[in-house]
């Protein structure tokens, strides 16, 4: 990789400016947070998955010589806090009430002096539970006899949330019925976690004084938490602070509000003083965000020589306890709409069915771009199914079937607007770098030796970027960024953004976008964010929204500064506006480059005594509010390339390359770092991650000895490459990629396993593609695996 | 953060002192070695011990050696170093194979040889890798020092033959013209085994003179599988009869089905392994005496 020596004025190459805290160890996470005084919380968790609440006897607890508070759901009643709501127009318990409804579900919390102290006194907690039938798996949430989990809400009869459909039914149906070639394939996106190496937790402190909240909390999101907690809580917004300092990865596990924030905001108003509740590692992975869990039915239609004619699938979706799907409100089934992938077919439909089950609540986290992951791979395997059926080379069906770059703008079937796209150039790309031709005479040779190698193909189209606020918002907020740019009159400045990293890098690409605008250099602009007090509103990070979104508004503030220097240069030169032209860094008459101001000299001058045309203020402050036209479509040609060891059913993943179109590229080197990341973590889902339940409803994936993340030691060296098709309607042409990898590998690397299987006639097989599940899908007995292998 | 309950703590300086520790403290106090598998169960609460006696700073146990032509490992060698030890390497290069494969090289640089045996866990490597070998544990108590063989070391799983008043000092292995080999199929870099098999071969021409198998995380009484090591003795070291070997120790192994996999697919790794960690042991053997 090249490595900048010195800082870019714009777009390129440079070290990430954060970094240089981060590796010397002095980043401040909410952990690192401590104040006077502070105690700290515990959460009782329930052992079972779904249980009715006889009692709760606190008394133990509360004689605990270090114990200051014992807070339960019935106390949380009483201040109309024992429920809360979710980013999808449910409600959660904030501690449970009524009944228990998943394993590890928050019952009691517990506020003490130390953190020690605060964990031994959960075992003085005394609960009475009498245990239910849990429903277990989403596949039986529907039947006539299963418990119905969300007896809390009247009238309820049934574990159903929502259905919801997409696409032509009857012009899809048609299409079908006339079909030379139809491919059908159930597959399971199972439950997965984002596992962010820095669990959730938060700092609260309430001033009994000036009655204002400050609360420190791991989230992407602050300015959406402080809205719910002025709406959750009751308490004036402009009463409450929300600092999001230094993140250790989100991935989109930190965009909801969970119970132990609500909790210490309590503990603290309760005490009188901060309180400081940090979840451990199982608390992370049994009770926040998990993602995916879709049930898949997918359909294609085809001619006879592979022209894909339609798409048409069913989705049962788990979504847990409790609705929390984190999405915009027209969207209960987030983006998936998108399923018709990268390809120029006739028609497409798509229903989905949202249940109830005694699992976690949440969804719709972990790098997804809203749903868009099971979209891709769905679309992926069912491409790589009819390959299989017409034995047709897989990169060839898709070559013949992507979408022409004269076809851009394109409206798909399901009614989304790709912006711009050369497909074709990229999947090529592709299978030059991979000498795909080469690999394939390899693998026939490796076969005919009865050896097991696949090349998996998979080409995504991602939908990046939300969103237009007239179609969407989070609980009636629409999905527009503000930015706000200082100047100070040495010319130095100060962005503030509303959108908050968690290791993307935002310090310093931000500096970046605004160095290529103004020509200020990117160490001479500090990017503030994560504080509610300090910056504009926003929706904040997810969905690979940032670049999108709040990278557009960083480009437009810019923009306004320029043109206010233009005003400013025009009186310090005596000339009028129209006869000034900008070159980066600076304003020039035209015809006379000689004659020129500096960005600046132009900062110190607004700062000055300089008399400025009538009705022109001074300074080159600017703020703005971006609302995005449309979404970002970034897409990409993933190719995998497996050994699989017949007999023990091991994967070795040999190769990967990637290449991506993300339009512009701000900072490559970043860009390249995102991807490599989202690699990793497609691996993983691909090969080792899953949450699966056993009957009673245990969690089966409760630490990092059961739920596996990938290592250096599973990755290949990843081989990237890239095309470039601006955005035409972002101002700097540039598309999100937070997700792209995440996105695009599961189906390259399942593809690459199934096709290393296909002598042994396996068409498919669920993930994670662990060694016994490879072994046991080539003999013919694949077992599921959500659930308890037996 | 996961934090464990309230316990004492005490520094041992040597073994006597560990044991008189041991005596004082009583049945509900631990010993701690690399703590790589007391401290996260005590963390999540699944032990909570009343006492902790650290044995880090007995340097008595960290050594590596050879001493009446046995291989001797103290208890406290950690994996890292056991994995550089050209000394083991040499004479059971199945030592260097296992230690490859577990966990990884945060957890080999502070986790010990006797820690894992004493953990006892049904899926630890090295169980497997010194049953094959026939190693034997010296375990020390008050009176003086007694020798058990690694396989009848395991009372179960998480049981070991050591007493309450007692420390695992060491295992030894007795050297001999031999050649081993250690196979592990896991989900992942670090990962407990999903099956493992160590073989240990010696040879008299081409006849099997003496025969070693491990086998761990399959349900293999005490990690070994008798019924193969008997049918390989005297007979040829071939493939055929390696994947025999194979299938008979599968035969006698009870492998319990978990999200590692169902029974039936680790009673197959347990014959497959078998039979490449034989191979694989062969191929060394020949590989030793063509260069002699």
């Amino acid at each position: 990789m090249t490595t900048t020596e010195e800082t870019p004025m714009g777009f390129g190459r440079m070290h990430r400016k954060e970094d240089v805290r981060f590796v010397r160890g002095h980043g401040n996470y909410v952990d690192d947070v401590t104040l006077p005084g502070m105690l700290h919380g515990a959460v009782l968790r329930s052992p079972y998955a779904h249980a009715k609440i006889l009692s709760i006897d606190t008394s133990a607890a509360e004689a605990h010589p270090k114990v200051r508070a014992v807070i339960t759901g019935e106390a949380l009643a009483g201040l109309n806090l024992a429920w809360m709501p979710t980013l999808s127009n449910d409600v959660q318990a904030v501690l449970a009430t009524d009944k228990v409804r998943f394993q590890g579900q928050e019952v009691a919390f517990v506020v003490a002096e130390d953190r020690y102290s605060a964990r031994d006194a959960l075992e003085l907690i005394d609960v009475d539970y009498e245990p239910l039938a849990p429903v277990v798996d989403a596949r039986k949430a529907l039947d006539p006899d299963a418990p119905v989990i969300r007896d809390d809400v009247e009238g309820r009869t049934d574990n159903h949330i929502f259905d919801w459909e997409t696409g032509d039914k009857a012009r899809t149906d048609e299409v079908f019925a006339n079909a030379e070639v139809v491919a059908t394939q159930d597959m399971l996106y199972p439950r997965v976690h984002p596992a962010p190496l820095e669990t959730c937790g938060s700092v609260a402190d309430m001033d009994p004084i000036t009655g204002k909240l400050t609360i420190w909390t791991t989230t992407q999101a602050p300015h959406a938490h402080r809205t719910l907690y002025a709406l959750v809580a009751g308490l004036p917004e402009h009463k409450i602070r929300v600092i999001s300092p230094d993140i250790g990865g989100g991935f989109g596990n930190k965009v909801g509000i969970y119970p132990g924030y609500v909790c210490s905001v309590v503990g603290s108003i309760l005490t009188g003083k901060p309180v400081k509740w940090v979840e451990d590692r199982s608390e992370n992975l049994m009770s926040t965000s998990f993602a995916r869990d879709y049930h898949m039915h997918g359909e294609i239609a085809s001619t006879k020589d592979g022209k894909i004619q339609a798409i048409r699938v069913k989705v049962l979706a788990d979504h847990g306890a409790f609705n929390g799907t984190a999405q915009p409100t027209k969207y209960p089934a987030g983006f998936f709409g998108v399923f018709t992938g990268s390809y120029d077919i006739e028609a497409a439909h798509a229903e989905v069915t949202g249940v109830y089950t005694n699992k976690a609540p949440g969804g719709v986290a972990y790098a997804c771009s809203f749903r868009i992951t099971e979209a891709v791979y769905l679309v992926e395997r069912m491409v790589d199914v009819l390959a299989y059926d017409l034995d047709m080379d897989p990169a060839e069906l898709r070559m013949k079937n992507l979408l022409k770059p004269d076809q851009f703008p394109y409206q798909s079937k399901t009614g989304w607007e790709y912006d711009s796209g050369d497909y074709p150039r990229t999947l090529r790309m592709a299978l030059d770098l991979v000498h795909y031709d080469e690999l394939r005479a390899e693998q026939a040779k490796r076969r005919d030796a009865g050896e097991l190698m696949g090349i998996g193909v998979a080409f995504f189209t991602e939908a990046v970027g939300a969103g237009p606020r007239k179609h969407m918002d989070i609980l009636g907020l629409g999905m527009a960024d503000g930015a706000e740019l200082r100047v100070h009159p040495t010319g130095k400045a100060v962005l503030r953004l509303s959108v908050q990293t968690q290791g993307q890098g935002h310090e310093t690409t931000f500096a970046q976008i605004v160095a290529e605008e103004l020509g200020i250099s990117p160490d001479d602009i500090d990017v503030v964010h994560g504080d509610t007090d300090q910056t504009p509103f926003g929706l904040g990070t997810y969905g690979s929204r940032s670049t999108p979104v709040s990278g557009a508004a960083t480009a437009v503030v810019a923009r306004k500064v320029r043109e206010r220097a233009k005003i400013v240069a025009s009186a310090m030169l005596e000339v009028s506006p129209d006869d000034l032209e900008w070159e980066k860094g600076r304003w020039f008459v035209k015809g006379d480059p000689a004659a020129g101001k500096s960005i600046q000299d132009i900062a110190m001058a607004a700062h000055s005594g300089l008399e400025l045309p009538e009705g022109v203020e001074g300074h080159l402050d600017a703020t703005c509010v971006y609302n995005p036209p449309n979404l970002t479509y970034p897409f990409g040609a993933y190719i995998c390339v497996v050994d699989v060891d017949a007999e023990t059913g091991q994967v070795k993943v040999r190769d990967f390359v990637a290449v991506d179109d993300c339009g512009v590229r701000i900072n490559p080197m970043i860009v390249e770092g995102q991807v490599h990341g989202g690699l990793a973590d497609g691996l993983g889902m691909a090969l080792m991650q899953v949450m699966a339940f056993d009957e009673d409803g245990n969690h089966l994936g409760g630490s990092f000895m059961d739920y596996l993340l990938p290592t250096s030691m599973e990755c290949p060296s990843w081989r990237l490459g890239e095309t470039v098709t601006p955005s035409p309607h972002h101002p700097i042409g540039a598309k999100g990629v937070g997700e792209s990898a995440t996105v695009g590998s599961p189906a390259a690397v399942v593809n690459a396993v199934l096709d290393a299987l296909k002598p042994r006639g396996v068409r498919h097989a669920d993930m994670p593609l662990t060694p016994a599940a490879v072994w046991c899908a080539a003999q013919g007995h694949p077992f599921r695996t959500d659930l308890a292998i037996t | 953060m996961q934090v464990p309950a309230q316990f004492q703590y005490e520094k041992a300086t040597s073994v006597a002192h560990a044991l008189s520790l041991l005596g004082k403290y009583g049945p509900e106090s631990r010993i701690v070695a690399g703590g790589h598998s007391l401290i996260p169960m005590m963390k999540l609460r699944l032990a909570q011990p009343q006492a902790l006696i650290d044995i880090n700073e007995i340097t008595e146990l960290n050594k590596i050696s050879v001493e009446e032509h046995m291989l001797y490992i103290g208890a406290m060698v950690r994996h890292a170093e056991l994995l550089a030890s050209a000394l083991a390497g040499e004479h059971f290069p199945i030592f260097h194979d296992a230690e490859k494969l577990i966990a990884d090289p945060v957890v080999r640089n502070r986790g010990t040889v006797g820690g894992s045996l004493c953990q006892a866990d049904p899926s630890e490597d090295l169980s497997a890798a010194f049953a094959a070998v026939r190693g034997e544990a010296v375990i020390e108590y008050g009176e003086g020092r007694r020798i058990v063989p690694i396989r009848e070391f395991f009372a179960g799983p998480y049981e070991t033959a050591v007493g309450d008043a007692e420390l695992l000092v060491g295992v030894r292995v007795p050297i001999r013209s031999s050649a081993s080999a250690y196979q592990k199929v896991e989900r992942r870099a670090g990962d407990w085994a999903v099956a493992a098999a160590g073989a240990e071969l010696r040879l008299e021409g081409d006849t099997v003179a003496e025969a070693g198998i491990g086998l761990t995380a399959v349900g293999a009484t005490n990690f070994h599988a008798p019924e193969a090591e008997e049918f390989l003795v005297g007979g040829p070291a071939t493939a055929e009869r390696f994947a025999r070997a194979g299938e008979i120790a599968a035969e006698h192994c009870e492998p319990v089905a978990d999200q590692r996999g169902p029974a039936d697919y680790k009673r197959h790794l347990a014959a497959t392994l078998t039979a490449r960690a034989l191979g694989a042991a062969l191929s060394r053997w020949h590989g030793r005496h063509q260069e002699a």
